[in-house]
């Protein structure tokens, strides 16, 4: 039943507003399996509309989203697609084990996986301590170490590496190349353009819209540019905001 | 819905309580010590001995209010809500899990609330005590029930605290404490016919005083319990996973 060979989430033509002001105007990406993908742009521009509507929990107005082969938010995929939020989803007054304990009951995962997951985001030493004695970006991994448990095929993280310091970052991001080189597919937004040339694919959003689908080499030989920052910004002059939009003023 | 997941959110909410001992040592002794002050008000009359069994059902009523509308509106807010929705857990173990949760926590208020007004403040009772607890535990679930269904309008936790008066103040006033409800105004006596509290208090005197048997304080018992299942179910319509 679980089709292989899909996509890891194929999004046509998706409209979403919230409120009354549209976020996503008719966006159509395809994010492919086994490889972390960047989704890159700035604050405001629609990346966290887009991860709620791929994890199924955004209402949305029209288009369609496929994740692994089944409607974005179709019951089966809730075991298969672990959800990072931007803040920290996690209980302050619960210690770090009792958050994964709590988490893997619902998931229905053995209970040495969160033995697992604690190793894997580096917080064994601090399992016993409560989440709300603890720093932004150890309750950061706390987070992250709930979406991991269960190894879910689809990891969709906001934001992952906000205020973490630079060691921690980059054990992040091995962390994701080494979950992507045994099958998981990982689709991670951020807002810092230099976080792009660890991914090996970019999605590159202004205004609710994909600027660029591409690897970060592409990129920079498509724009001529030496940086990703450069890059976006190129592509930017050559997307004026009215044009993209198809406004009239 | 699964057993498991019910009670693996029942466990983890009491261990949230768990790590905040205040919350816990108010939750048991404030109740008692109103229905002391009450006692000690009306010493020399004998107006505790008619309005002490009510009391019993008003502060778990109040408390277990309170104390699960700003919980669940915490985890709404926290976005721990929004992840365990996008999980496999259903709708009915979150609800469920939390009435278990607070409703035990409800038995251990019940009981010392009981306990007190029978053995230090003397309130008499002529019927069977365990009876007393029965109705008292179940009002308290009530509390539990009603608090979910009001987290589920209130957006922050200014509106929630104000859903307290909105819908537990009238139920108070009409529940026979202040005036019993025979003397009512017609229209008022049939609206605190409907209201589940009017129940919890008719069955409570009427244990206190033993004036009625087993089977009518069951029959309260029985309609509290409709309203704990209704606003359970409401309660569970109104959590949804996806939102705007």
């Amino acid at each position: 039943m679980v089709n292989t060979s899909a996509p890891a989430v194929d999004v046509t033509d998706l409209h979403v507003r919230r409120g009354k002001h549209p976020v996503l105007r008719g966006l159509t990406v395809t994010v492919p399996r086994g490889v972390v993908v960047g989704l890159l742009g700035p604050s405001g521009c629609g990346k966290t509309t887009l991860l709620r509507a791929i994890v199924g929990v955004q209402v949305v107005q029209s288009g369609t989203v496929t994740v692994l082969g089944l409607p974005a938010g179709a019951a089966p995929l809730r075991h298969r697609v672990g959800y990072v939020t931007q803040d920290a989803s996690v209980y302050d007054d619960l210690t770090v084990r009792q958050n994964l304990h709590y988490f893997r009951a619902v998931l229905g995962a053995p209970r040495r996986d969160v033995d697992r997951v604690l190793a894997l985001t580096d917080l064994t030493a601090q399992a016993s301590q409560l989440v709300g004695s603890l720093s932004g970006g150890q309750r950061s991994r706390v987070s992250l170490a709930g979406a991991l448990l269960g190894s879910p095929d689809l990891l969709v993280l906001d934001e992952p590496t906000v205020g973490l310091d630079p060691v921690l970052r980059v054990e992040l991001w091995t962390l994701f190349h080494q979950l992507a080189a045994v099958g998981t597919s990982l689709l991670v937004s951020s807002h810092v353009m230099d976080e792009a040339n660890r991914c090996d694919r970019l999605l590159l959003m202004r205004d609710g819209e994909i600027l660029a689908d591409d690897t970060p080499a592409g990129l920079l030989a498509a724009t001529g540019t030496s940086d990703t920052e450069g890059a976006f910004l190129a592509l930017i002059a050559q997307h004026p905001l009215g044009e993209a939009t198809g406004s009239v003023s | 819905m699964t057993p498991q997941r019910t009670l693996a959110t029942a466990g983890r909410v009491l261990s949230q309580v768990r790590h905040d001992p205040r919350t816990i040592v108010l939750l048991l002794v404030v109740p008692s010590l109103l229905i002391g002050l009450l006692a000690w008000i009306f010493s020399d009359t004998p107006v505790f001995a008619t309005i002490g069994p009510g009391m019993i059902a008003l502060f778990p009523f109040i408390v277990m209010f309170l104390v699960t509308s700003i919980t669940t509106l915490r985890e709404r807010r926290t976005g721990t809500l929004e992840r365990l929705l996008s999980m496999p857990l259903g709708k009915g173990d979150l609800i469920l899990g939390y009435t278990l949760a607070f409703g035990l926590l409800a038995v251990a208020q019940s009981a010392v609330a009981v306990g007190f007004a029978v053995w230090v403040c003397g309130l008499e009772i002529s019927g069977s005590i365990w009876l007393l607890l029965a109705v008292a535990v179940a009002d308290a679930v009530l509390g539990t029930s009603l608090g979910l269904l009001a987290s589920a309008f209130a957006r922050t936790e200014f509106q929630v605290v104000q859903f307290m008066p909105a819908l537990v103040f009238p139920q108070i006033l009409l529940g026979g404490i202040f005036l019993p409800r025979e003397q009512l105004p017609d229209v008022l006596r049939m609206i605190s016919d409907w209201l589940p509290l009017s129940h919890a208090i008719d069955a409570l005197q009427a244990v206190a005083a033993d004036s009625q048997d087993a089977a009518y304080v069951g029959g309260e018992v029985l309609i509290i319990g409709a309203w704990v299942v209704g606003a359970v179910v409401l309660g569970s319509v109104t959590l949804r996973r996806r939102t705007p």
